[in-house]
């Protein structure tokens, strides 16, 4: 499986964008057969110092690259919480190695490092392969060690890899370093045509985890918002205008294809597609029926089964990690309040108690909680509902208005947008609520979702 | 139209009378119009006049309503000042205050009078609520303008519905004078 990831992780960066084509295949990295172990931190988080990966070709793109890898590892393990680092100011004391045969152990070990990543980054050819040890400061042996080969194209692919792959191997932690977010967002400027000249369009746009390599996935002319990754990470949907009224609609980023998954004069508007965990159905809110209630329908748009029957609002649905039950927004007792149901659409039950809450979205396992938001004076807050306890803890408190949470894969994280920056930018925490990091800057950005 | 030319003819004939008795000399005055007299003008025991040779009357055809600037308009201009007006909601609501019904029958009385016009009925809301519930209350605001004018009398397949939620804000700021005006539903003619 991790190999898989790390192929199709890896021969992404080399897609020209947007490409039709199938990304070619790389070869797969060559794991030494050392035994591998984890590095203690002696009761406390590991302290691990990650200077500058090694340019073993003397060229400049070698030399940029390497300190890219370096300095993405760095922020891409910080990004966990799992480890301490030994602060970069120091690393200037420290003798640069050339190659796996001169580490100054001796010198990292009176920094109090309990880990010590070395990495080296050589042409071959039109690729690079990368070399990286994790070892421990006190043994002198290598904990991990990993070789990779790849593009140049996009090098914080490899940083990303590795974070992951040594979180995977010291912490058994699934890390999100190679994750995307997805978003909507107005910041080219460009106007709907027609009769509507002074609005702004929106498109879904995608980027790593961490903000980098944003880019727009739709031309749609039109207000296409709401984007949600498929669980394969391969295809986005939303909710589009492009045919007038709102529908949802499938981009499949890497095929270039565009599936509608509600269309017809009959379908009424259909808002916020939401995946289930295996992917091949999608839950919806839709007014066919004269009032919008919240749908499932396979991802083709065949078999729509309705969920909900009540002449309320219905809508914002989002799955349990085992798809039996669909949390989703009513009003029904007044205001919007947060609701879980059967997804065979039986036994429905409030969850929330705020005064307004909107966009729930189920945490992956082992977390059992709704994140959403939350009205708190004139603006909103993002909330945290323990569905065991039923408690509800804030996870932001007043720093603008805060709306619309999704959790990383590992539940560990949420992305949210929040206007604390001015306009409507996109963020992620930790979710404790800490840890907060801005993800966009251009535009106003909305309605993340964070891939599988 | 069988009355009105019955009525066109018997208008001519008391005009003519009115100028005979007048001798002819004075230019004819503008004056309110008699009522037609009754269709049955043998009240008294005479027999009828017999027929003055009076010219056949011009057919005119029906006047054209005449060219106003409003239907004159293209679909771009008259929304960009267009004679629907929006009407607005108090927030979280689609309830239609006492002057939001005084809108929608000013604008009923619009949509009858250009009775081919096609509208969209656009539901908007304000960012103090949230994007996604957003979707549902425009669509209920934009529902609720166009049921009463179905009430009205207006062809429901005149007016279709969508909603932009909080997506489109008419004014930027987060003020409530900001507030109060992207809380609304919002008329975009479509077709005329």
């Amino acid at each position: 499986m991790t190999k898989f990831i790390l192929t199709s992780a890896l021969a992404a960066a080399v897609v020209a964008w947007p490409s039709a084509q199938q990304p070619p295949s790389q070869p797969p990295p060559q794991q030494p057969s050392e035994i591998e172990f984890t590095i203690s931190g002696e009761g406390r988080a590991p302290r691990l110092a990650i200077p500058d990966f090694i340019a073993v070709s003397p060229d400049a793109e070698t030399a940029a690259i390497a300190k890219t890898i370096g300095q993405v590892l760095w922020d891409d393990l910080d990004f966990e919480r799992e480890f301490t680092f030994i602060p970069r100011d120091v690393y200037s004391t420290i003798p640069r190695a050339t190659s796996f045969d001169d580490v100054p152990f001796d010198r990292w070990r009176e920094l109090n490092a309990d880990g010590l990543i070395v990495g080296t980054v050589r042409k071959t050819g039109t690729a690079i392969r990368v070399e990286m040890r994790l070892y421990d400061v006190r043994t002198r042996r290598a904990a991990f060690s990993r070789q990779y080969d790849g593009t140049a194209a996009n090098p914080r692919l490899f940083a990303h890899t590795i974070s992951d792959e040594i979180h995977k191997s010291q912490r058994a932690l699934n890390g999100v370093a190679r994750s995307k977010l997805t978003f909507d967002s107005d910041r080219d400027g460009e106007r709907m045509s027609g009769l509507m000249q002074n609005r702004n369009i929106k498109e879904i746009y995608i980027s790593d985890y961490d903000g980098e390599n944003q880019r727009r996935v739709t031309v749609g002319k039109t207000l296409n918002i709401a984007p949600r990754w498929s669980p394969d990470g391969r295809s986005i949907a939303y909710t589009s205008y492009r045919r007038g009224g709102a529908n949802i609609f499938i981009s499949n980023i890497f095929q270039g294809t565009l599936d509608e998954v509600t269309k017809g004069d009959k379908v009424g508007e259909n808002w916020l597609p939401a995946w289930s965990p295996d992917g091949t159905r999608v839950a919806f809110s839709s007014t066919r029926d004269g009032n919008p209630e919240i749908y499932v329908a396979n991802r083709d748009g065949s078999n729509v089964r309705r969920i909900t029957n009540h002449p309320s609002i219905d809508i914002t649905p989002t799955w349990s990690p085992t798809g039996t039950q669909i949390a989703f927004t009513s009003d029904r007792s007044g205001t919007p309040q947060i609701y879980v149901v059967g997804s065979d659409g039986l036994n429905v039950s409030k969850r929330s108690s705020d005064g307004y809450c909107d966009r729930p979205t189920w945490s992956p396992a082992p977390y059992n909680e709704i994140a959403y938001s939350s009205r708190s004076g004139p603006g909103f807050d993002i909330r945290v509902i323990d569905l065991a306890t039923g408690q509800s803890t804030a996870l932001t408190n007043g720093e603008g208005t805060n709306e619309s949470p999704a959790y990383s894969p590992n539940g560990r994280h949420i992305v949210f947008t929040s206007t604390r920056a001015g306009k409507v930018q996109v963020f992620t925490m930790a979710r404790d609520g800490k840890n907060v990091r801005q993800v966009t800057r251009t535009g106003n950005n909305e309605k993340p979702d964070w891939s599988r | 139209m069988k009355v009105a030319r019955q009525l066109t003819f018997w208008i001519v004939v008391v005009s003519l009378a009115v100028v005979v008795a007048c001798g002819g000399k004075k230019p004819p005055v503008a004056r309110p119009m008699p009522p037609p007299p009754p269709s049955n003008p043998t009240t008294s025991s005479r027999p009828p006049a017999p027929p003055q040779p009076v010219s056949e009357p011009t057919i005119v055809p029906p006047e054209p309503v005449p060219e106003d600037a409003i239907s004159s308009a293209s679909l771009d201009d008259l929304n960009k000042n267009s004679p629907l007006k929006p009407v607005f909601y108090e927030l979280d609501s689609s309830e239609l205050g006492p002057e939001s019904l005084k809108t929608l029958d000013e604008n009923a009385a619009v949509l009858k009078r250009y009775a081919t016009w096609v509208v969209t009925v656009e539901g908007h809301c304000d960012e103090r609520g949230t994007a996604e519930y957003n979707l549902a209350l425009g669509e209920r605001r934009a529902l609720a303008a166009r049921a009463y004018l179905v009430s009205l009398g207006i062809a429901a397949d005149r007016m279709r519905t969508v909603s932009y939620g909080k997506e489109f804000p008419f004014e930027p700021g987060n003020t409530e004078a900001a507030f109060s005006v992207n809380r609304r539903a919002h008329f975009v003619i479509t077709a005329k």
